[in-house]
Parts: C-alpha cells; structure tokens; sequence
C-alpha cells in the first residue's frame, strides 16, 4: 500500500456538513483509516464530475465470472491518468436474502472480502434489491465469486437480458397485515429460477416483486414485470371495542402516523367512513357499531391502516397477480395490470411457477429485442394475451373500463359464415 | 415450504480467509471448485429469534414516536424497532458500525429496508431507549448524524436513488450528492409527523429510471438537452449500426455515409427535431455520446404513488421541466422541492397524498398555490398526449386567466 494521494475535493467536502449522514465523510475516513487510493480516487474523480457537470465512466465493457451472463456491471474511468486506482470500478451485484435481515456475522465476513478485493465502498441496497460491491477490476471477478460461493454461500444476482433478482416486502417477519409469505415466496422464485437469473437468454430484463398487501411497499405495481400483491376475499376483521377505543380517543389513529400535528380530535366519519373509495362503511352512532359491506370493498387499506388494532384483513388469503410494470422508457411509463384477480399461494407454489414459466415461453418466443413484457402485452391486446396466450377467461376486473371505440378485431370464426364471400352473389343482390 | 434453518450458517462465524479462492479458483481450469446457482442465502437463519417465533402472527402496531414502532403478537410477545436513515452509499466500515450496535443491542441481527433504511429490533423498553440514545449521539466528523432516527407514518422518508455520477456512465446528474442536499434541507420532515400524508421521494440520474420514480409523490429526474454527438471516424467500428438507428424510439437516426481523411466510413446521422434526449442511442453506441455540463440537468415530477389507499396508484406528473445542474448543493432543485412539500403541506387534508391532493384542488391551482412557472413544455407532446388534454368546461379560474378581449 504505502503512498496514498489526497485529491483536492472543494466541492464535495461542502456535503460534510448539514445533518443527513454524509458519503463523503464517510468515504474519506475509510480511506484515511484503511489507506485505500481507491476511496481518494473515487472522491476526486466525483469532485471533477462536480466541477464540469458530467459523469467521467467510459461506455459499458463487458465483464463477467465464468458460466454467468449477468451479476457483473463493467465499469471503466476516462480518467484513468489522473485516477489510476478506479481505472476500472465495475459493480457486483449480491443476490440480497428476502426482506434484506441479516446476521452481522455475514455481514462482517462481507465487509472483509470487499476491504480485500474491491474498494470498500458499497450500496445498502441498490434499487432492484441486491447487495452491490461498488469497485473492483477483473482479475479480482472469479475470486469475489469463489469467495462469496465458499465462504459466503452467497451468489450473484442479475442484470442484462434475464431475471432481475426477485425482491419482496417484510412481510410476515413483521407486518400484520401481509397475506402471503412474501419471503418464502421470494426464496423459492429465486432458487427455482436460479438458470434465468443468471444466464440471459430473455428480450429484456425481467423482474419479479411480491408485496404482502395492497400497500405494496416494494412497488411491485410500479417496478415488477410480474406483480405478487396479497389480497383477501372474504370480510375485514372487526374488534368493535377497539374501533370503539378509536372513537373514543384512546387508541391513536393510523398507529401515531400524524402525531406531530393537531388535527383534532379523531373523526370516524370524516376519517375513515367518508374516504373510503367505495362508500361500502357505516358508523352507526347510537349502536356505536362499524359495519362493512365487505361485497363492495376494494380492499385499498385506508381503513385498516386507520386502525390497526381494530380491523385486519379477512381470512382468505392469497394474491393478485398483475404484470407489465416498466419505467417510462421508451413506449413511456406503465403500471402493472391485473390479469389473475385471486390466486392461492402454499407452498410449493406450482401454480405461480407454472404461470410464470407460460408466460416466459410466450414471451421469449415472440418478444421483440428490448421490449418489455408490458409493451409486448401493448402490442398484441390486453385481450389477446389474456385468452390467447394465457388461456384464462376475460373478466370486468382486466380493464378499467370497456372500449369506447367499436373498432374491434373480429376473427373470422366469430362470424357466420367466414369471411370468404362471393362478389358475383353479392351483385346479383346489389346490381352495381 | 422450504426448509428453515433456524441458526446462521456456521459459515459465517469462521473468519474470512483471504487467500482461500487463489487457492480454488485455476484459471487453466475454470470449472475446478466451481459452485454455481446457490441463490441467496436462506432468510430464515437471518432472522431474529422472536421473529421466527412471530412469523405470521403479528397483530398490530404502533408508532411509539417517529422512526419507533412497536409490534404486538397474538403471542403476547412484543418487538420494538428503531428505523434509520442511511446515505446507501456508504463502506465497510458504516457497515461495521451498524454490525457494532445490532451486536450490542440485537442478538446481531439487523435489516434494511425498500427505501435504504436500517431497522434494529429490540424486545424490552429498557434496552431500547439506550439504543435510541447511542444512535443519536453518533455524528460523523463533518457534524452529521451517522444514524438519523425517522421515516415512519406523515414524514419524509429517506431517497430512493440510484448510481449518479459515482458509477453510471449516462447520468445526467449526480445521486447521493443531490440526495443529501435534499435530505439536509428536509431533515425535520424525516423525523417527525406533522405532514399530512408520507411523501415518498425518488430520484434517477436517467430517465432509465431505475427505480420507481414515475409513481413518487415528488421525483427528480435528470436529463439531457442535448441530441447524442456522432463520432463519425469510430462509430462502424464500435457499434452495430442497424442496432442503433432500431434503438431510438422516434426513428430519429438514419444511416449515412461520410469521408473521413479521404476514407469512406459508415455512419449515421441524427433528425435532431425529432430527438427526445433520451440517450437510448448512446447505450446502444458508445460512439454517440449525449451527456453535456451546459445541456444536462433535472425534471421534478410530483403526485405519483404506489400504495392502493384510497385512491390507485398513479404515476407522477412533470411540473419543473428544466433545472440546471449546481453541485455541490443544487440550491434551486432544492428550493422547489421544499417550496412543493411545505405548500402541500399547508393545503391538504390529513390521509391526502400529495396526488390526491392536486386531484382535489386541480393543476391549475396546484401551479398558482406553489408559483411554479407553466411553460409550453409542461402540455404532453409525447404518445398518448391526448389523454392529458382539458376536454371538459371544468376548470377554474386561477392567476393563469388572462381574459381575452381582444384577438389580433
Ligand atoms: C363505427 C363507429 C361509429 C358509428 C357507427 C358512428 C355513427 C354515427 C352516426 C350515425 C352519427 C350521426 C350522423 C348524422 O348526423 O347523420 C355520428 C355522428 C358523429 N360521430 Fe360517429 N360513429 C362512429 C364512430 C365515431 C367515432 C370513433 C367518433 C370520434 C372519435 C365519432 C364522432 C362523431 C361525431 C363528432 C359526430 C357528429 C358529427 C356531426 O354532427 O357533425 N363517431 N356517428
Ligand atoms: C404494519 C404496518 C406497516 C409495515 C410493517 C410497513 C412496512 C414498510 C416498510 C418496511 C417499508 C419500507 C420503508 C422504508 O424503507 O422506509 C414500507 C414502505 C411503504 N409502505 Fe409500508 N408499512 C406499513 C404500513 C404502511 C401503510 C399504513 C401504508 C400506507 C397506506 C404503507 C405503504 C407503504 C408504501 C407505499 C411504501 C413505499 C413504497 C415505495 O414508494 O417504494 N405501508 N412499508
Ligand atoms: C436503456 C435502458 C437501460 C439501460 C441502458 C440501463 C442501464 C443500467 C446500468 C448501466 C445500470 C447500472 C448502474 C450502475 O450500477 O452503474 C442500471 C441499473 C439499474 N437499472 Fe437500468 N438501464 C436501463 C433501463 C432500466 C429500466 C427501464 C429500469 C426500471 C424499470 C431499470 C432499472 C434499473 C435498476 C433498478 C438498477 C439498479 C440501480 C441501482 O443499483 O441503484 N433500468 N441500469
Ligand atoms: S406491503 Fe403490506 S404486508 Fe408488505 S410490509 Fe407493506 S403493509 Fe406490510
Ligand atoms: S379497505 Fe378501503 S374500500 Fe374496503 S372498507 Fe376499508 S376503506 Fe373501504
Ligand atoms: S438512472 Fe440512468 S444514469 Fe442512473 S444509474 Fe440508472 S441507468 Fe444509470
Ligand atoms: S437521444 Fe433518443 S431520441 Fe435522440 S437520437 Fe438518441 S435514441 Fe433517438
């Protein structure tokens, strides 16, 4: 090691101060402490893509560990004179465990394999889930991957053209309000698909993400190609004495949320009867009784989440499944549509793998390059896809609304007597 | 189900052994001790005791005070958790400060969660208010806290972002920098409930987006300005030139000839009216790059959600265009966002997300209430602009009304 160089960093050491925990800081006290060039480097090329506004990392690079086709992120610096220690920086992405708990063993046994092979610098998590190691060069690859795998029993996860590492809420492990196992079900997507995962042979990427509730605190709607969001059909669970404690001011609405801010006394009929997208509640005053007509509920959560400890989702658990989430590039932003309104969820979730599988065969078959499930489910028809491809029945739930154009695609067979018509026939009738 | 392990892996308490793989991996053979799809390690063994025994009967919850829950069992038994920020990007050493406390307090057990939050659990009262006191008095040199305690219920909770100009090579602006100047000026919203709803904030150096950004309350995004250069003298030789004229999206790139020192070279050429800035060229060719300091810069982009409460998710709306790039601290990008959070804030009902809210009072009055400039850029060009068009008599008649008397 010996030598390190402390590149000048004005504008950058001006995010030392303020009160949200600073990388900067962080950043220079490991390389001070560990004395990692990498860590100065880093710093000083950041301070000159401060300086003149742009990013200073060279086009892509194709970098990997044997037999895998993601995982890797290759990396290089255009200022390579200057920064001679993050000439190459490439990423690796680490298969996080489901809802991201750890055991500081692991963690610290990571922590000594990244201070060894890569820069030390890493994310807590990146956006798609993984664990990401933020810095290393080739030669290092095989020996991360042998490191993680012997020492860890830990894997890559995916980028490129494959399945995304699945990523899903806390689920069961804390919150009262999950109808499926969010976690197990991540496990045993991930394990199951380790081949797509690691070895793209898909249009596009692909990302699977399960939420535990209509809250969908992963965003699956918004992120997923395959949304998993738990659901339930049958009737909300009341506690009449705690929705009583509600009204009477004892129990804090929405678990303490607005605790900050005088709104009041707590207003059952303002708060929770009134907002109630479907105006399927009623307060009855003078029983002081709730009641749901849970055949009109839509299952938003606005009422549960307003009082926890007096309602709870009902017993018959399982999942909605939507798919076609994408950001905006390129045919725009789309969120996920429903296509199966309820699915049941144990273990060893045959159904879910099975439909995953139908609609990965469909669309590695007839997907264009790039194009993401949803712009493909765009391009065929909603309807098309649902009965066509999937076989399943259309229902109401699959759209918003109907059609306002009459524009319709018949199929020859729907019409009596097909398509094929005779000309002579027809002028006999309508001399022209 | 697959099978719990209820310990972690003894694995992972031998040490680490730094020249174990030199001694593994043969690159004369790669195959030789090769392990291959493992996957992740099982979640079970990570988590703590009391949770595995909880798994799937928790009740309810409580927000003790903000970024302190607390869970309630059928069991009986109870969990406190303490939620604190982190910068995401941050080294081993952060890591093994975080390993220190869950150590001293957890049993070592510890989680993240979906907005880079760290989550340490406690079972007894006692224990957590000294994990509360030892998270607060932890500051870094420059003065910040290492571990800012918040993000639950009507607060701003931490950034979803990604790479910037730490790591990706189209970002048109920075992440963690812009990230922390936003969380610096927002930091009384992370640690408290007096907002009418949670605010989720998301930002993506691209619109790549990675990331959720287009169904945030309030998101940054950065763009370019600027159509791709074209490197005439090294496009054929780095790039797949059908490849490229397939990869813009408005079919803006054609393919051209050109002499360069007296050589015939295959090229392309750019519609520059038709470009978007999207940079799908430069991904696609190195040879076409498009960031540029003077072109480059960030969109806000408010009233997305996630959540079904209430009302569907939605995706978020543009209301800034264009905000230069001012690093270190991005004081005007910044100053919106605040401007944006404190007029919500002052305006909605409580439960009103800040899509929601706009929905009530319409864009017009949302744009006269923050006094946020409406510009020809804000009206929808793109595919499925109509959909956005004002086909009804319903609107009012804020500061934006001029009345037209006359009409040359
Ligand atoms: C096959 C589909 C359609 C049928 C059978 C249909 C039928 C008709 C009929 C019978 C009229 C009254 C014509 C008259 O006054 O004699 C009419 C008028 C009109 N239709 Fe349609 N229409 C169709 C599609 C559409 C669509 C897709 C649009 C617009 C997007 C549209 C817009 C109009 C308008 C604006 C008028 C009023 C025209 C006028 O009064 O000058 N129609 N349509
Ligand atoms: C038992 C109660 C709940 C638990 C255990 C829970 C858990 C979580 C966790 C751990 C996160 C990630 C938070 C972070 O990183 O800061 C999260 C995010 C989220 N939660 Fe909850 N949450 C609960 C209640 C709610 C409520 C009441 C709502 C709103 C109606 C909600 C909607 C969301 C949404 C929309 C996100 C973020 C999604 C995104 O924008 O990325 N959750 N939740
Ligand atoms: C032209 C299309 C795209 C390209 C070329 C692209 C490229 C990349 C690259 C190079 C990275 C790695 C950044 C780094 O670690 O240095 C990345 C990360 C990522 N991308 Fe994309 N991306 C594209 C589209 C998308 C889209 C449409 C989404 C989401 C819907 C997405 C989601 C992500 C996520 C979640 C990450 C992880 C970011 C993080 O760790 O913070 N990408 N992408
Ligand atoms: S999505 Fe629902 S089940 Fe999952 S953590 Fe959020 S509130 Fe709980
Ligand atoms: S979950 Fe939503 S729709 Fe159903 S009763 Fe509660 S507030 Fe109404
Ligand atoms: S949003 Fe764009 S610039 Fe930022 S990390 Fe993703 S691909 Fe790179
Ligand atoms: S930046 Fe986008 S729109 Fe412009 S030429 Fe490139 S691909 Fe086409």
């Amino acid at each position: 090691m010996g030598e390190v160089k402390k590149h000048d960093t004005p504008l950058l050491d001006e995010l030392k101060s303020g009160p949200w925990p600073s990388f900067v800081d962080d950043i220079y006290n490991y390389a001070e402490k560990h004395k990692k060039q990498a860590g100065f480097d880093i710093l000083g090329q950041m301070e000159l893509s401060y300086k003149n506004k742009e990013t200073h990392w060279k086009h892509g690079g194709i970098v990997g560990v044997f037999g895998y086709g993601g995982g890797v992120i290759g990396r290089y610096s255009d200022q390579q004179e200057k920064f001679p220690a993050i000439w190459a920086f490439h990423t690796v992405r680490v298969n996080q465990p489901a809802a991201k708990w750890y055991h500081t063993s692991a963690l610290r046994k990571l922590c000594d394999l990244w201070d060894h092979r890569g820069s030390g610098i890493m994310n807590f998590h990146g956006s798609t889930g993984d664990i990401i190691l933020l810095g290393t060069v080739t030669e290092q690859l095989e020996y991360i991957f042998y490191d993680l795998t012997h020492q860890l029993k830990m894997d890559l996860g995916g980028s490129g053209s494959n399945l995304r590492t699945p990523e899903c809420c806390v689920g069961m492990s804390r919150c009262e309000w999950s109808c499926i196992d969010t976690q197990d079900i991540i496990y045993e997507l991930t394990m199951q698909f380790q081949d797509e995962l690691h070895r793209p042979a898909f249009p596009y990427k692909f990302k699977i993400k399960v939420s535990g509730c209509p809250n969908d605190c992963v965003a699956a709607i918004a992120r997923a190609d395959f949304s998993i969001i738990g659901t339930w059909r049958d009737d909300i669970k009341i506690d009449q004495e705690a929705v009583r404690a509600y009204v009477g001011g004892e129990l804090k609405p929405n678990a303490g949320a607005h605790s900050d801010r005088d709104w009041g006394p707590f207003d059952i009929k303002k708060e929770v009867i009134d907002l109630c997208p479907t105006k399927c509640m009623f307060w009855d005053e003078g029983q002081k009784k709730l009641y749901i007509n849970n055949r009109e509920c839509n299952r938003c959560m606005h009422c549960i989440n307003v009082m926890p400890e007096a309602l709870r989702p009902g017993d018959d658990r399982g999942a909605t499944i939507l798919m076609g989430a994408k950001a905006p590039i390129l045919e725009g932003a789309q969120l996920s549509t429903v296509i199966v309104p309820f699915m049941k969820l144990e273990p060893p979730y045959d159904n879910l793998k099975n439909l995953i599988y139908k609609v990965w065969d469909y669309w590695m078959e007839n997907g264009k390059n790039r194009e993401r499930l949803g712009e493909t489910i765009q391009r065929i028809g909603l309807n098309r896809f649902i009965v066509d491809v999937l076989g399943l029945k259309p229902i109401p739930q699959h759209v918003r609304e109907p059609r306002s154009n009459p524009y319709i695609f018949w199929k020859e067979e729907e019409v009596e007597g097909g398509w094929t018509r005779d000309v002579a026939e027809f002028r006999r009738r309508h001399p022209a | 189900m697959s099978e719990r392990p209820e310990r972690p892996d003894p694995i992972y308490f031998e040490p680490y052994d730094p020249t174990l793989a030199e001694k593994l991996y043969n690159p004369q053979k790669p195959m030789e001790n090769r392990i291959t799809d493992i996957g992740p390690p099982h979640y079970w063994q990570f988590l703590p005791p009391v949770i595995q025994r909880n798994y799937g009967k928790w009740k309810s919850h409580e927000i003790l005070q903000p970024g302190v829950l607390k869970y309630k069992s059928e069991t009986g038994d109870v969990v406190y958790v303490v939620r604190c920020g982190t910068p995401r990007l941050e080294t081993t050493d952060y890591i093994r400060e975080i390993c220190e406390i869950a150590d001293k307090y957890c049993d070592g057990y510890v989680r993240w969660t979906t907005r880079n939050n760290v989550e340490f659990h406690v079972t007894d009262e006692e224990k957590l208010r000294a994990l509360i006191e030892d998270l607060k008095s932890r500051k870094m040199p420059g003065g910040a806290y290492k571990f800012p305690i918040g993000g639950t219920g009507a607060s701003v909770t931490n950034i979803v972002h990604t790479q910037g100009w730490i790591h990706c090579h189209t970002a048109a602006i920075d992440a963690s920098g812009v990230v922390k100047a936003i969380m610096d000026e927002l930091f009384d919203y992370f640690g408290s409930h007096k907002l009418p709803a949670q605010v989720r904030i998301a930002l993506a150096c691209c619109i790549n987006m990675c990331g959720a950004v287009h169904c945030s309350d309030i998101a940054v995004v950065g763009i370019h300005r600027k159509p791709p250069l074209i490197e005439d003298d090294r496009l054929e030789k780095v790039c797949e030139i059908p490849l490229v004229i397939a990869s813009c999206p408005l079919g803006a790139i054609k393919p051209a000839t050109v002499e360069v020192e007296g050589q015939k070279r295959k090229t392309v050429r750019v519609n520059v009216d038709r470009c978007m800035f999207c940079g799908n060229c430069y991904t696609m060719c190195p040879a076409m790059p498009i960031s540029d300091g003077q072109g480059d810069g960030l969109a806000v982009v408010v009233g997305g959600k996630v959540s079904n409460r209430i009302t569907p998710p939605r995706f978020s709306k543009v209301v800034i265009p264009y905000i230069p790039n001012e690093p270190p601290r991005w004081p005007t990008a910044v100053k919106w966002i605040k401007k944006i959070l404190e007029v919500y804030s002052q305006h909605a009902n409580k439960y009103e997300r800040i899509g929601d809210w706009i929905e009530r009072i319409g864009w017009e009055r949302f744009f006269e209430l923050t006094e946020i400039p409406f510009t020809w850029h804000l009206i929808d060009d793109y595919r499925l602009a109509y959909d956005t068009y004002r086909t009804s008599m319903h609107f009012k008649f804020t500061n934006h009304v001029e009345t037209m008397v006359d009409f040359e």
